[in-house]
């Protein structure tokens, strides 16, 4: 409140705690993924199965990536169709 | 039955050596026996926190390469009867300790000491790899700077990665006065970040660099801020509840009527 009011007010540049906070936010994505390359592959898995239920894909082909931009992280996937379903099915398990 | 706690942080310089030296310091003086091993290999420096240096005869080597009983190479403090150090190897490289080696030491000493406690070095190697060996829980120092945060949030996933759970952080050099003043992350932005439990937060003493200096820990100075705070960390680790004082986080009375005053 007390941040939000002196912000208003332009008695202060934007501290540089805010500054910090948001740097650590952003390296985090990127360091918690690396550091456990298990949570991407399980995400893989994942997306998979849900996908399947609707379309045919090549699973040998999907990539899935973090893609780092100035102040935001994205996890962009990509993902061939090879076919679409005509109708939703429950996946197999 | 004692238990084996590995004090660590990722980044160099944060604070790993004088925690160790003032949380076995005040676990002592709580009446626990308690044994400080120091793994940094090469750069050993527990010993003169605790000025302990002149009396090193055997070290951590030493032990695990069997020159020596491993009775032989703990030193007694001078203070409290039930404090030991185990020095490290200053000559020897890293690669003489193995991770089976620190498992074997730990479990013997467990038996004879309320607490092990083991100053892990800098970086996340092999000395990494042997401090966290033989321990069953983890005490991560940090600074409120972006480098060292990320560097224990790092360390946060490693432990994690091998099975040393619930990690609980010690926020080091905390400037009240900069925090204040919207220059620095304070105790809420950090856990919210790292998302573990915290553990206490020491702030920036001069008294630190005195005591060193001195080769006597800041936790057995009554004036010093940073001593009370150690106090207050080794009755937390022993499981008493002991709310964060207000010392913690004191900006002077001076500071505060200035501040009242809208100076
Ligand atoms: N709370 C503190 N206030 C002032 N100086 C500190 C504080 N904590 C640590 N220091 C100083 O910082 C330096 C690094 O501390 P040290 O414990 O050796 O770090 P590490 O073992 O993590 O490398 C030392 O010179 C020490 O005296
Ligand atoms: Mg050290």
């Amino acid at each position: 409140m007390i941040d939000f009011l002196k912000s208003v007010l332009g008695r202060e540049a934007p501290s540089s705690k805010n500054m910090a906070k948001e740097r650590l936010r952003l390296v985090l994505v990127h360091d918690r993924a690396s550091v456990s390359p298990h949570l991407l592959e399980n995400l893989k898995e994942d997306l998979i199965r849900v996908i399947s239920n609707y379309m045919e894909i090549d699973q040998n082909a999907l990539e899935v990536q973090l893609n780092r931009e100035d102040d935001s992280v994205a996890l962009v996937a990509n993902i061939p169709i090879i076919k679409m379903k005509r109708t939703y099915q429950d996946a197999k398990v | 039955m004692g238990e084996v706690i590995v004090i660590t942080s990722g980044k160099g310089g944060v604070g790993k050596t004088t925690t160790t030296a003032n949380l076995g310091t005040g676990l002592a003086a709580l009446g626990n026996k308690v044994v400080l091993i120091d793994t940094d290999i090469g750069l050993r420096n527990l010993d003169v926190v605790m000025g302990l240096e002149n009396r090193i005869v055997y070290d951590l080597v030493d032990v695990t390469q069997g020159h020596c009983r491993l009775r032989q190479a703990l030193i007694k403090d001078k203070r409290f009867d039930g404090l030991f150090l185990l020095p490290a190897a200053q000559t020897k490289d890293k690669t003489a300790v193995s991770t089976d080696d620190m498992k074997k030491l730990c479990n013997e000493l467990k038996e004879e000491f309320d607490y092990v406690l083991v100053d892990c070095p800098a970086g996340i190697e092999q000395g990494f790899k042997n401090a966290i060996a033989g321990a069953e829980r983890a005490l991560i120092v940090t600074t409120p700077e972006v480098s060292a945060v990320r560097d224990a949030d790092r360390i946060v996933g490693l432990l994690e990665a091998n099975g040393l759970r619930g990690p609980k952080l010690i926020i080091n050099r905390i400037r009240p006065d900069m925090v204040k003043r919207g220059d620095m992350m304070n105790i809420e932005d950090m856990l919210d970040i790292l998302a573990i439990e915290l553990m206490g937060v020491v702030p920036e003493d001069e008294y630190i660099v005195v005591s060193t200096n001195k080769g006597e820990p800041a936790v057995l100075d009554m004036n010093s801020r940073a001593g009370q705070a150690y106090r207050n960390i080794a009755k937390r680790v022993t499981g008493e509840v002991v709310s964060l004082i207000n010392l913690e986080y004191d900006e002077g009375l001076l500071n505060k009527l200035k501040r009242l005053l809208g100076l």
